[in-house]
């Protein structure tokens, strides 16, 4: 049997969060790369086929969803991978929020886009 | 139940060939989770385009699968994301405890799922762009 690895320590909300995020992610990526290269083809996409997608309500608010999760898990894994090769004290605090305002900042970027792409804001 | 294991210093790349299949799935998924994120970043910077009016969104998007590296570069993302998915389903069993006894076989399993996948993906993903 091999050893299991892990950056994260279990039991810690840090790894529940990752876990319960995977499992949303694990469908709604596999949803997305289906939809958008195997249903439409990414070389045909245009503003008014994006702007059909996300005017459905249930779209959009799964893209929201999934822009929201997708960063954290994403980001928290980062974070758990530089605690995992001894990042700590003051530069541990400094990744943590730098981390904490690229995410916001990805986050609040993708929500304006998405409103753009709805046809919301323009 | 949980254990540790004292995996050495995996940035000693010498000891490749002592690593085990697990310590092969942690370096693929750090590598793929890497990858993924930071593709997330660059995605939502292309289409921030669509803030700029409908043409210039659709000629960014038209314009990037145009070309051919960009086709290669997203056959790439295919492979990175399919192997993060599958081995993170195998992640949530093992976590659960289930399968722990067969965890280097589904990791190899997962190596060949994603294979499997890519290559019958690449027709699809090319298309139009050689």
């Amino acid at each position: 049997m091999a050893e299991h690895y892990s950056s994260f320590n279990r039991g810690n909300t840090r790894w529940f969060l990752q876990r319960i995020t995977a499992v949303f992610l694990i469908g709604v990526l596999a949803f997305h790369f289906m939809l958008l290269h195997f249903v439409n083809h990414a070389a045909e996409i245009t503003f008014l086929g994006t702007q059909a997608r996300m005017s459905q309500v249930g779209y959009f608010g799964t893209m929201i969803a999934f822009l929201v999760t997708a960063t954290f898990h994403g980001v928290n894994g980062v974070y758990n991978a530089l605690i995992n090769q001894g990042l700590e004290g003051t530069q541990k605090q400094a990744v943590k929020w730098v981390l904490v305002v690229a995410s916001l900042v990805l986050v609040a970027q993708g929500s304006r886009t998405a409103l753009y792409m709805a046809g919301i804001i323009a | 139940m949980s254990q540790s294991y004292d995996r050495g210093t995996v940035e000693d790349f010498g000891r490749w060939k002592e690593f085990s299949a697990g310590m092969w799935a942690w370096i693929f998924h750090k590598f793929t989770g890497w990858v993924l994120v930071g593709y997330l970043f660059t995605h939502i910077a292309v289409l921030s385009t669509a803030t700029q009016g409908a043409t210039t969104y659709t000629q960014t998007i038209r314009g990037l699968e145009a070309l051919a590296i960009v086709r290669v570069l997203e056959v790439g993302l295919l492979a990175v994301a399919v192997f993060h998915i599958l081995n993170g389903v195998r992640l949530l069993f093992v976590d659960l405890g289930v399968g722990l006894e067969a965890q280097d076989k589904s990791f190899y399993a997962s190596l060949v799922l994603s294979g499997a996948i890519v290559v019958a993906s690449v027709p699809t993903f090319v298309s139009g762009a050689f």
